[in-house]
């Protein structure tokens, strides 16, 4: 049992000054996300029963190429900052929600570059 | 690491149960949660009888009948009896609110009692309020101004301004709200709660007063407000009607418009 005072622990480490970036950038990908996902479908609707060389030109395309770019770092971004939220809210073992936090950093980012350089690599060639 | 099974302690077993007296004629049962944490031992939960020809319409009627004529070892908070305290709020038929202004006659089968959930149990329905006013208290819920006030007249409001308090200055903080939130519930610690929120904005959107910028800064914060995660819960539960979950999002709102996009 602590004997802290219950103001002290109610105050804490005080307030750190932000969570509004945060808050702000998970709207806006998700207004992003409502469009490029609308892209998406008509993308795989145009392209089902199509082949390998018609889906490798659709890519190509400067439009679509920009399309399947920002989805796909809108997206992660999105899902990186989603799941930061949900292990601050139920991971509160401090080593394993630092290691949770920075694989799912890790993870996301390395999708985004992955993804970036195949989108990359499809419409500039 | 993560707890997958409840406590001990949070395991009630089966009670006592008190039946009605033979000549009773609308019986109704409680099954009321009891917990004396300085016993050791397991929280029941005891059944009462009540006849409910012989008592008042509220549920509170019933707990203090039940405490006046069948188990006087029932612990339970009541003041005012009319819902403008606060202090009867428990968890009753599986909805945090005042035992005072709930009726009986619209909970179908047995009347369930417990405590408002996940806050510290002191004994039996009492629960540990302090981190909750704490935490009000920590958000310093007065007037805060900086201009010298006029010395032969008050701060002056208008009708329109003063109406920006309805639907806020009616808040108990009977804890209803924030005792529902499961975001509270795995964060009380740092998360204020809707309560204390609603009581916040309410000095946000204060005429006359002068530290709204001071009282966005001790907000903004990935704990203290933005733990809500538009739930509502606090909403559905208020025994008064009001939203704290609107009054939350205007805060977030307030602290968008000040930053810019």
């Amino acid at each position: 049992m602590s004997m802290i005072n219950p103001l002290a622990r109610a105050r804490g480490h005080g307030s750190a000054k932000q969570g509004v970036h945060h808050w702000y950038l998970q709207r806006a990908t998700a207004l992003l996300l409502i469009f490029l996902v609308g892209w998406l479908i008509y993308a795989m609707v145009s392209l089902s029963g199509q082949d390998y060389l018609a889906t490798v030109l659709f890519l190509a395309h400067p439009v679509n190429a920009a399309c399947a770019l920002l989805l796909l770092i809108a997206g992660l971004y999105h899902a990186m900052l989603g799941m930061q939220v949900v292990i601050e809210d139920y991971v509160h073992t401090p080593w394993l929600e630092l290691t949770l936090q920075l694989a799912v950093r890790a993870g996301c980012y390395l999708g985004m570059a992955i993804g970036a350089v195949f989108v990359l690599r499809i419409t500039i060639s | 690491m993560a707890q997958l099974s409840l406590p001990k302690d949070s395991r009630p077993t089966e009670g006592r149960h008190f039946a009605a007296p033979s000549e009773a004629t609308n019986v109704k049962t409680f099954r009321v949660y009891r917990y004396d944490p300085d016993s050791g031992e397991q929280p029941r939960v005891d059944r009462y009888e009540v006849d409910l020809d012989r008592c008042g319409p509220m549920v509170l009627d019933a707990v203090i009948k039940i405490k006046n004529e069948i188990d006087a070892t029932l612990t339970f908070r009541r003041s005012c009896r009319e819902g403008i305290c606060g202090s009867c709020a428990m968890n009753i038929d599986g909805v945090n609110t005042l035992a005072c202004t709930q009726p009986i006659s619209e909970i179908k089968g047995d009347v369930k009692i417990y405590p408002l959930p996940h806050l510290p149990v002191v004994k039996d329905v009492v629960p540990d309020m302090t981190h909750f006013y704490a935490q009000y208290a920590s958000m310093r819920p007065w007037l805060r101004t900086q201009s010298v006030p006029s010395p032969d007249r008050e701060r002056l409001q208008s009708p329109a301004d003063r109406e920006k308090l309805d639907g806020l200055y009616e808040c108990i903080l009977c804890a209803c709200c924030s005792t529902s939130c499961p975001s509270y519930w795995w964060n009380g610690d740092r998360y204020l709660g809707p309560a204390t929120l609603l009581q916040t904005y309410r000095w946000l959107v204060d005429s006359r007063d002068e530290a709204t910028g001071e009282r966005l800064d001790e907000l903004e914060d990935p704990f203290r407000l933005y733990r809500c995660h538009t739930i509502m819960n606090c909403t559905n539960t208020c025994p008064k009607g009001l939203n704290p979950a609107k009054a939350i999002a205007e805060t977030k709102k307030m602290l968008m418009a000040r930053r810019g996009v």
